[in-house]
């Protein structure tokens, strides 16, 4: 006999009452352990700024800028709300803007990957008597949007200084591995790069990778250096994309052969200089972009101080043999 | 759906009209993609057989790419063939990965065990889609769409709480790394060039799959299930384990793949497997598996994970502009699923 239709009914609504309670209760757990405990006691605890940036949380090189955002606000005093979207996405970004400034906070830091799309969305928050401090990139429009001052490296002079110094170890023929196309900072990195090669009289090729996929990336990178013998060099343009170069250059056997370089410092990035496998990295210390805003909206809320340098840079910095073993116990520490 | 018999024994009838054998397999749900891939690697081998892409170490990276997302598409044909979707995979992959990492490197486990941890948390992951898809009665994409964010959002949040990074490396360096490298992330050297031993992976796996789909009950069961669930509840399957049964098999194969690429790679970074899921259901229809479910082939999946790894390190080897590769990318697999769709019809239209 087949089961009344209001039984059945009753039965799911009974599981479903159910599951969603379980799901309730696991959400109100993630999220209690996911809130940030607000830092510091006093009048300045109140004192709340804002960071919004395009680093994804799970992206290593950010991970150190939200930590040197933390200790900042611990040290200080102060209260920091870190926030970021979940992709590389400009339309999210300009919307936690516009949250963080409805928020009327004491002051905002924020990264400017693509001046177009976030223009407007920092200008209102400029026009709202908000102070703005950007930072990683940007540094090219910050002046004009009315920001008080950029913290970072600037990308096309670091991709310069690179290039240079893969000229000056003899590199020729070099591949820029770009591992997040449509970012404008990483292009600015590869052009910076390719000019100073080729100042050089050196050529460079452009290679695009997938940081999600290890396996994809490294046989692309095989593939290419297989197709073009004559490649003496690779500069990747981040940690993401350095793993799979050097996995690519330790299966073909041409480590010592090509020359790796990169942009910006890991466990894995820092071991292969120490070894020797790697020639360099370019370092921007991006916990001084955490770190320096939150230190400098303080001074800017309680006593009116600004930084007279359009950018205050932070990079390019080299990590090479000579200093890596230093830097590695930074790095084990999530601080470098 | 009629096509649900396909194993079936042939009986002489004088009433079923003969069929050729070349028709018969041009029937098979495969054909599409087997002639996609020979297009695809006759399209490189012109294009690109001069600079790389025909010698032993061409052909080890394309199918190196081809096994990692060729051992998902199996997996996830056998699901779409039961008429249902499994978005939670490139997840499982970066939560059972990060799993393993973090065990070991943080907690000091065996990496044995740390991997057995690994495949247990991936079965209880796929038990639970499978659970609440029967409980709830919604559809598998929108609850598969549910536990891709939880377990990517929980897995970035608790390696972060832990570790404050989120890449854990320096795998290689436990004591025990050979055992589990050897199994996983090995290389058969052949003709000169490293065959990654993910490929054998990815081949038995597609046997086994081949062999249960087509040879067992438990296969037959599969494509009554996405034929028509209904019909297949009143004839005694057990659409319920069956379904739960497929999430625990595409959560068993993330969770290979993750420990493929965790071995390989000597660390775990907690976006890996972002959107693998997509490209293993590409793959599947490539070969040729039908979105509604019923219908389907595990060896078509194969064909389509190759044509994909094919084209992904065609592309290099041909020298194209890296702007461009995604362009390409996306028009060949177009190009590929139609003529998968012109070979069927042409194949069935004649019945």
């Amino acid at each position: 006999m087949p089961v009344p239709a209001t039984q059945t009914m009753e039965g799911t609504m009974n599981r479903t009452a159910k599951l969603v309670s379980v799901l309730m209760v696991a959400m109100l757990a993630m999220v209690a352990f996911g809130t940030r405990q607000a830092s510091g006691q006093g009048s300045r605890a109140d004192v709340v700024i804002e960071v919004v940036t395009h680093g994804q949380a799970s992206d290593p090189f950010w991970s150190v800028v939200q930590k040197g955002v933390a200790q900042a606000s611990k040290d200080m005093g102060v209260t920091a709300e870190y926030n970021a979207p979940q992709t590389f996405d400009m339309v999210a970004m300009g919307q936690l803007i516009d949250a963080a400034v409805a928020k009327n906070p004491a002051g905002l830091v924020v990264s400017i990957p693509d001046a177009e799309a976030l223009g407007p969305h920092i200008k209102a928050a400029v026009d709202a008597g908000i102070p703005v401090i950007s930072i990683n990139s940007g540094s090219d429009v910050a002046k004009e949007l009315g920001v008080l001052v950029h913290v970072g490296q600037t990308e096309y002079e670091a991709g310069f200084g690179g290039g240079e110094k893969m000229a000056a170890a003899g590199v020729t023929n070099a591949l820029c591995v770009n591992q997040e196309v449509g970012n404008a900072g990483l292009d600015a990195r590869c052009k910076g790069f390719t000019d100073a090669m080729t100042k050089a009289g050196a050529k460079v090729e452009v290679l695009g990778v997938d940081l999600t996929d290890p396996t994809g990336s490294q046989q692309k990178i095989a593939a290419k250096l297989q197709q073009s013998p004559d490649v003496n060099g690779i500069l990747t343009l981040g940690p993401t994309g350095a793993a799979p170069a050097l996995a690519a250059l330790r299966d073909g056997n041409l480590i010592g052969k090509i020359q790796l370089a990169t942009f910006d410092l890991s466990p894995d990035v820092l071991e292969a200089i120490k070894d020797g496998d790697m020639l360099f990295a370019i370092d921007q210390q991006q916990y001084l972009q955490g770190y320096l805003p939150i230190v400098l909206l303080t001074l800017y809320h309680d006593n009116l101080n600004t930084i007279a340098n359009p950018i205050l840079m932070t990079g390019p910095g080299f990590v090479t043999k000579d200093n890596a073993e230093r830097v590695i116990a930074l790095a084990q520490a999530g601080t470098r | 759906m009629g096509t649900a018999v396909t194993g079936a024994a042939p009986t002489v009838d004088e009433r079923v009209r003969h069929t050729s054998a070349f028709r018969r397999m041009m029937r098979r749900p495969e054909m599409g993609a087997v002639a996609g891939t020979i297009a695809v690697f006759v399209f490189f081998a012109v294009v690109a057989g001069g600079s790389g892409f025909l010698s032993m170490r061409g052909t080890a990276s394309y199918l190196q790419v081809a096994a990692e997302l060729g051992i998902l598409a199996v997996a996830v044909s056998l699901l779409m063939i039961a008429g249902e979707f499994d978005l939670s995979i490139g997840s499982i992959i970066g939560a059972s990965g990060m799993l393993t990492a973090m065990l070991t490197v943080e907690l000091g486990l065996n990496l044995w065990l740390a991997i057995l941890v690994s495949l247990l948390f991936a079965l209880v992951c796929g038990a639970l889609n499978g659970v609440i898809i029967l409980w709830t009665g919604l559809p598998s994409f929108i609850v598969t769409l549910a536990t891709m964010f939880i377990l990517r959002g929980t897995t970035i949040g608790i390696t972060r709480a832990v570790t404050g990074r989120t890449q854990v490396g320096g795998l290689s360096k436990l004591p025990g790394f050979d055992g589990p490298a050897a199994l996983f992330a090995s290389k058969l050297e052949i003709g000169g060039a490293g065959f990654a031993v993910s490929i054998v992976w990815w081949l038995a796996l597609a046997l086994l799959a081949t062999w249960v789909l087509m040879r067992t009950r438990f296969g037959n069961w599969i494509f009554g299930v996405g034929g028509n669930p209904q019909a297949a509840r009143n004839v005694g399957v057990p659409v319920g384990l069956v379904k739960i049964v497929l999430f625990m098999t595409t959560a068993a194969a993330a969770w290979l793949v993750a420990t493929i690429q965790v071995l390989n790679a000597s660390g775990a970074d907690v976006l890996r497997g972002t959107g693998r899921e997509f490209y293993a259901i590409i793959a599947a229809v490539i070969g040729g598996t039908l979105l509604t479910g019923g219908y389907g082939s595990a060896i078509g999946a194969v064909f389509g994970a190759l044509i994909y790894g094919m084209v992904q390190q065609g592309i290099v080897y041909a020298g194209v502009d890296a702007d461009w590769v995604q362009a390409v990318l996306g028009a060949m697999l177009l190009i590929a699923v139609l003529v998968n769709r012109f070979i069927r019809t042409r194949a069935m239209g004649a019945r």
